[in-house]
């Protein structure tokens, strides 16, 4: 009979510390935590006293001060009397705008190219080839500015319209005014409108919301809820019966015929701008700034998607495409069911690191002086209040919000193509 | 019973291919006119491309390239074309160029005395940028090109404390001490080790230098500099500009951000914590946000976090923060290589009873580094186009000094040919760079 002996315990001894690979971890963690606080408290304490030192303790209040600036491109209502923060809020709307915007141009022009560019029309891929190439080598922000000197420069000042043989002519059926000082396009306007409901008061993010808009979106939904469960029953019926009901015109007359019969009850129309007196009234003013911002940054990004789906493309393997056809899928159906599901998963990880991109990259705004939130509040704001910290904080709270939550959607999306395997 | 009437014995001769499928004709119909919509197709690019070659060269080649103004420019336009638009005014980039290359770094006779003769050119006058790029050539060369003689490393060594004497000029004492840092450091390791042991050993090779950078560099450098004078003239910061700068700032970004990518990819990666966490939050921080707001930084906010009374140039600062957000993305780079190479790499480092930082440094890193350098090229295209964004903050880059340029009363309303040249110049580096990057691509792709 044997006797089990306790491993002998060893007493805790200092150098177990760092001899110790239990205990070393623990060490480096606890050195790296102390080090890291010890440097924040010097960049604090250094700030502090700097700060005291000019006289500028932290503080929010200049936020509720008027701003006293104009934001000629706006979403929401604004004059120079409202406050710092809904002049940030403009301006953080305005990132959005030309972000969204730039995001769906450079979305449909990347595909596009992207495709084009494996065509096996020679010439084509070549011009491709060189629209990437020339798009990729050279900075934004050179487009950007490139782009706002040839929309000054090239197109025709407002009074060119004017008299009886004009210059230059208003294009599209003489609904929009292309000019040197913006492109103005149609607004839709309602005759029966039934007004804006007024949020939050009078407080710097009062906003407005058009009741009209919401009908149109709540009937809309409902058509669009409507189509889909007629299909859904369409589905039953074919799959119990074998036929499936003809959904066809019932689809296209429930898609428009609501919504059309909404719109002519709101007395929809289009306010055309016009020419009265130097420049144009009525209509929508897109200006200099923000066209030259999404051009540029559009065929930019353009240029990235490009490669991407050029890439996600040829990374499909072939022998899909051949597995697909010998179980006797049509073309389309190839395409739809097996060849992009797989190009995808490719595809979009880096094209939303590019949507990333094209939203830090529109804080260029500040070089062609369209008010985005770097040119409110990191611009104008800052250089008014002289509140360097709190603005440019602030400013880089509200992009790491924004970067944030397009990872997130980002990392969603990869949990949910990830190959599972085994 | 009928027999067969005919029996060929002897091979046909192989015809020659139908004179439609082969050479230009064939290429063309195989690659051009390969159906309706491809045809179509075709032809309108070839009217695209006509129309677009046709204003492009013209505009280029019909060009004035010797006046004083653009006003003299288009005085020799109306005299020779008999129109003002359509044709190029480069009268400004011979002009400028020398400004758009390197700012207003003074051209070296004009401040030393010596004199390379009139008109030598830019060479001898620009030779610190000049020689400073040269030898960064030198210095990346045996880097980039593993065929290169290993010799070559020495520059790559020296490299770093030489070209900020090129360029900034002064004492040569300063550069030297900084680089005697090291080599305490090695030498404090080296001698130290056995007296206090491994942890010792590792803790004078860090705090040593760092006494010697902090305390006694300036004392030394000022002395040696008093016995033996060795100097250049100084260039203040602010007189740099142009390509220089770009190039400058990119090229520093790049260097100083390789080292603090790996520590934070290897940071990341690790099984610390509190250590992951603090790497991950500083990356995801510098990623979120644009360089824009890091540049607002460096122009009014560094100075804030330094202690108070420290003061030190734009430039270094701009440097610092570019350093910074191109560490963030030279991290993700590296993390991606070692995240590429396959588990039996670090469990045969396990194996063979290597620590964490042998197996780092002899098995893992050389491989993941040379997985990661395509993605460190394009990391370092980026910086480089993302060096313009300077110039919002008001240093001298290229687009910076075309503002510069066009607010002379001489060139004023000058567009086109400025930003051309500007483009030409940054798709002439970033062209070739993306090119190497490929070429590497396909080398490393061979093996496995």
């Amino acid at each position: 009979m044997t006797t089990l002996t306790d491993p002998p315990k060893a007493s805790f001894r200092l150098s177990m510390l760092i001899y110790d690979t239990r205990y070393r971890s623990l060490t480096i963690q606890a050195v790296a935590m102390i080090g890291f606080m010890l440097f924040a408290a010097w960049l604090i304490n250094n700030t502090m006293t700097n700060l005291e030192t000019l006289g500028k303790t932290p503080q929010f209040g200049f936020l509720l001060e008027p701003a006293g600036y104009d934001i000629n491109q706006r979403l929401l209502d604004y004059n120079s009397q409202d406050t710092h923060m809904r002049a940030s809020l403009l301006g953080l709307l305005n990132t959005l705008l030309v972000a969204v915007m730039g995001c769906i141009t450079a979305t449909i022009i990347g595909v596009l190219v992207g495709v084009l560019r494996l065509s096996k029309n020679w010439i084509v891929a070549k011009i491709m080839t060189v629209y990437v190439e020339m798009f990729r080598n050279v900075p934004v922000l050179l487009w950007i500015v490139l782009a706002m000197a040839i929309l000054i420069e090239s197109l025709p000042a407002p009074r060119a319209f004017r008299g009886e043989n004009p210059e230059a002519t208003m294009n599209l059926f003489d609904t929009v005014a292309v000019t040197n000082r913006g492109i103005y396009v149609p607004e839709p306007l309602f005759s029966n409108s039934l007004g804006n409901i007024h949020l939050l008061g009078q407080s710097s993010l009062r906003f407005d919301v058009s009741v009209d808009l919401i009908a149109i979106l709540i009937v809309f939904g409902l058509s669009i809820f409507g189509i889909t469960k007629m299909n859904a029953r369409a589905k039953r019926i074919q799959e119990a019966t074998g036929d499936r009901p003809n959904t066809l015109w019932a689809n296209l007359g429930l898609f428009f015929v609501p919504t059309g019969i909404l719109l002519a009850l709101l007395g929809f129309h289009l306010g055309y701008p016009e020419l009265k007196g130097f420049n144009f009234k009525g209509g929508t003013h897109m200006r200099n700034s923000l066209i030259a911002l999404w051009l540029a940054l559009s065929l930019y990004t353009a240029a990235f998607i490009a490669e991407i789906v050029r890439g996600g493309i040829l990374a499909v393997s072939h022998g899909q495409t051949e597995a697909a056809e010998a179980l006797g899928m049509r073309p389309g159906r190839t395409m739809r069911l097996v060849i992009l599901p797989q190009a995808l998963r490719v595809i979009i990880p880096p094209m939303i690191s590019n949507y990333l991109n094209l939203t830090k990259n529109s804080s260029l705004a500040i070089a062609v002086g369209y008010m985005d939130i770097t040119g409110t509040l990191g611009g104008i704001t800052m250089n008014q209040t002289g509140r360097e910290l709190e603005t440019v904080l602030m400013l880089m709270l509200c992009y790491l919000v924004i970067s944030l939550s397009i990872s997130m959607v980002m990392n969603w999306y990869n949990n949910r193509v990830k190959l599972v395997e085994r | 019973m009928s027999d067969v009437s005919f029996v060929r014995t002897e091979m046909l001769p192989q015809q020659e291919p139908p004179g439609s499928s082969v050479g230009i004709v064939g290429w063309a119909r195989a690659n051009l006119f390969d159906g309706v919509t491809n045809s179509v197709l075709t032809i309108l690019s070839l009217i695209f491309v006509y129309f677009v070659l046709e204003g492009l060269l013209s505009w280029t080649f019909q060009s004035v390239w010797n006046a004083s103004s653009l006003t003299e420019c288009r005085e020799i336009m109306t005299a020779t074309w008999g129109k003002t638009h359509g044709h190029a005014c480069w009268a400004v980039i011979n002009d400028r160029w020398l400004q758009l290359l390197y700012g207003f770094y003074p051209p070296y006779p004009a401040e030393a005395g010596v004199n390379f003769g009139e008109n030598t050119g830019a060479w001898p006058a620009y030779f610190r940028p000049n020689l400073s790029f040269v030898l960064l050539l030198i210095a990346v060369a045996p880097v980039l090109f593993d065929k290169l003689p290993r010799k070559l490393l020495i520059v790559t060594a020296v490299y770093p404390f030489l070209m900020p004497w090129l360029m900034w000029g002064g004492s040569i004492w300063g550069p030297v001490m900084a680089a005697a840092g090291f080599g305490i450091g090695y030498l404090a390791f080296r001698l130290l080790t056995p007296v206090l042991g491994g942890l010792g050993g590792i803790i004078a090779a860090i705090a040593l230098p760092v006494i010697w950078w902090l305390f006694l560099t300036g004392i030394v450098a000022a002395g040696l500099e008093s016995v033996v004078s060795i100097s250049i003239p100084e260039v203040e910061s602010r007189k740099f500009g142009g390509f220089m700068l770009s190039i400058l700032i990119g090229v520093v970004a790049i260097g100083c951000s390789l080292p603090i990518g790996i520590v934070l990819a290897l940071g990341r990666q690790s099984d610390l914590m509190i250590v992951k966490t603090l790497c991950v939050g500083f990356i995801e921080f510098i990623r979120g946000v644009p360089l824009i707001t890091l540049l607002f930084v460096a122009s009014v906010l560094l100075n804030v976090f330094l202690p108070p009374g420290t003061q030190f140039d734009i430039i270094l600062r701009v440097l610092i923060m570019v350093t910074l957000f191109a560490s963030a993305y030279m991290a993700e780079v590296v993390r991606g290589g070692l995240a590429a190479l396959p588990k039996g790499q670090y469990e045969g480092a396990d194996s063979l009873g290597l620590n964490y930082w042998q197996a780092q440094r002899l098995i893992i890193m050389p491989q993941a580094l040379k997985i990661s350098i395509p993605g460190i090229v394009s990391t370092f295209i980026g910086v480089f186009k993302d060096t313009t964004l300077v110039s919002i903050i008001g240093l001298l880059d290229p687009l910076g000094l075309s503002n510069a340029i066009r607010a002379d009363a001489a060139w004023n309303g000058i567009y086109w040919e400025l930003f051309a040249f500007i483009a030409f110049l940054f798709f002439v580096f970033c062209f070739g760079m993306s090119r190497y990057s490929m070429y590497l691509e396909r080398k490393l792709h061979k093996g496995h």
